[in-house]
């Protein structure tokens, strides 16, 4: 299948080049130009804030197509905690899960048991007590593209698992070889809340053995799972994973479940820039485990989803509070750690470097700092950057000259 | 050019949550300029807890960062009451902070031995009465 290295793609005609998501992308990725919002993939996390920002829906999520799931001879769902706070009046899961089976998929994989799974590792890797503290979790795969592209002196804190939608699949492929099916016959589909696990999902895809055939987006599979759910009476009790597992839909499900004391679970893009300031400047002391979540409640807030994060987040306790299913553990799999170790750590990026080399890199800041000077510093946008500084570093970049409004207007 | 670049910042004195604004610029800068993540992480915390020194004790002052190809020079300079006994101050946990402050989760006393553990060089100028000034090399 083709691979996507775009998350998120602009509809140029709905674009009426207001600077909304320019000024709301966390990584200072997006730039005006002739009228239309242009992302820079080479700073993009794929957190989809621009997506959630924009008032004329010009900014388009990317995802697989549900066709694409008729492919294949045996398909496997992987839904995500999140998908069940989605629905009104959901008082059992197993609605959601006979739901997936009835359009069409041979076997559902819930991402929430595998969530436990991550759970029961991570404890197992903590109480070794050689990892750097505070570890902070690599769930959200948006948190840790984020802190190899602008906090990479917290990179040796990432906690160096695989996140569960990947587990999830690896597990769901592994049981059903062991059962006989053709390896070449299974097509597993992730069904995802966000970009960034899209984005994240077919980049690995490309690197290591291929477990994920495509990732879904909730949001287009909702309207047709809810027609098939409507119909379900008495669902079977296929249900594998607890409270424990679906908690991690929503920010702080994952920390809570470590049991630990002292952790710290944070969302919201300013939020997770704010607490990765604090952490870099050494002042997280005494904290174990860090949890964030660049979507506002979590994986709730995700913009693939339907329903409000926060009436979703309060579903899920509701059918939480019912669920007494126990976590999930690596004996009961059969796994040992290195199931869900990564295989490679993840590269800094060094689109936020002047140059590559120090000397030339030195000459160009002196020039950012110079024209800084001259611009206004009130960061209005209309020249197309989200601050004056980003202006001026993109002049110096690409060799052109400063365009300012307030400038030419005083001079005219 | 210039042999470095020079970044100049002022440390409002009765801010505590603008503290670390200075180094949190110097370390953005540095990113840029791609000086490895370690050295980044020194010169983030030694710069920092110099920031929050002049705030608790000083009312602010000034913050000079002179980067070169190979090191950073940081100058933390105010003109606060100055430190009576240098050796004393440099003793882990020893602080002359008052309880008000403390209660803020300041003044532990681990101002200046951070700043010298995270740092490759330290002196400090000082005299009572008039004020301190702390400089700070970090070699990359």
């Amino acid at each position: 299948m083709e691979v996507t290295l775009k998350t998120v793609v602009l509809d140029s005609e709905k674009c009426i080049g207001c600077i909304t998501c320019m000024r709301r992308c966390p990584t200072e990725a997006i730039r005006i130009e002739n009228g239309k919002a242009k992302i820079l993939y080479d700073k993009c996390i794929n957190c989809g804030e621009c997506v959630r920002s924009c008032k004329g829906g010009a900014k388009r999520p990317v995802y697989d197509s549900f066709d694409l799931v008729s492919s294949y001879k045996y398909k496997i769902a992987l839904p995500s905690p999140s998908l069940f706070g989605q629905f009104n009046n959901l008082d059992d899961p197993n609605y959601v899960l006979e739901g997936l089976l009835a359009l069409g998929f041979d076997e559902v994989f819930e991402v929430g048991l595998a969530a436990e799974l991550v759970t029961d590792c991570t404890r197992r890797l903590m109480q070794k007590n050689t990892l750097p503290r505070p570890v902070i979790s690599t769930a959200c795969p948006a948190v840790a593209e984020l802190i190899m592209l602008r906090f990479q002196e917290l990179a040796d804190h990432l906690l160096p698992v695989y996140a569960p939608a990947k587990i999830a699949a690896k597990l769901a492929k592994k049981q059903a070889v062991a059962r006989g099916i053709p390896a070449d016959d299974i097509g597993i589909f992730f069904i995802s809340p966000c970009p960034a696990k899209v984005y994240s999902l077919h980049r690995e895809e490309v690197s290591n053995e291929k477990y994920i055939s495509g990732v879904l987006s909730q949001s287009d599979i909702y309207f047709r799972l809810v027609e098939k759910m409507n119909k379900i009476q008495n669902p079977r009790k296929l249900c594998k994973c607890g409270y424990s597992g679906i908690g991690w839909g929503s920010s702080g499900g994952e920390s809570n479940s470590l049991g630990l004391g002292n952790y710290i679970h944070c969302s919201g893009t300013r939020n997770v820039l704010g607490l990765l300031r604090e952490m870099s400047d050494g002042k997280l002391e005494g904290v174990e485990f860090v949890e964030m979540n660049m979507c506002p409640g979590g994986c709730v807030g995700g913009v693939l989803n339907v329903e409000n994060p926060f009436i979703a987040r309060n579903k899920m306790r509701q059918i939480c509070d019912k669920l007494r299913i126990p976590p999930a553990t690596m004996e009961e799999y059969g796994l040992d750690e290195s199931f869900f170790l990564w295989d490679k750590a993840p590269e800094p990026s060094t689109a936020f470097q002047l140059d590559p080399d120090r000397f030339a890199a030195m000459r160009k800041l002196v020039q950012v700092e110079e024209l800084l000077k001259k611009l206004p510093g009130i960061d209005c946008g209309a020249c197309g950057a989200p601050t004056c500084r980003c202006h001026a570093e993109d002049v110096v970049m690409s060799g052109g000259q400063p365009h300012c409004v307030k400038l030419e207007g005083g001079q005219a | 050019m210039e042999d470095c670049i020079r970044l100049e910042y002022d440390v409002d004195g009765e801010n505590f949550a603008s503290a670390g604004n200075a180094s949190e610029s110097v370390k953005r800068t540095l990113k840029q300029l791609g000086v490895s993540p370690e050295f980044v992480r020194k010169v983030a915390i030694a710069m920092y807890e110099g920031e929050i020194n002049m705030v608790i004790h000083a009312h602010g002052g000034k913050a000079l960062a002179e980067i070169y190809p190979d090191h950073i020079g940081i100058y933390l300079k105010d003109s606060g009451p100055g430190i009576a006994d240098v050796d004393l101050a440099m003793k882990a946990g020893y602080s002359t902070a008052t309880e008000n402050i403390r209660s803020l989760g300041f003044g532990a006393g681990m101002g200046l031995p951070n700043m010298k553990k995270y740092s490759d060089e330290m002196t400090i100028e000082t005299a009572v009465g008039v004020g301190t000034t702390v400089y700070l090399r970090v070699n990359f």
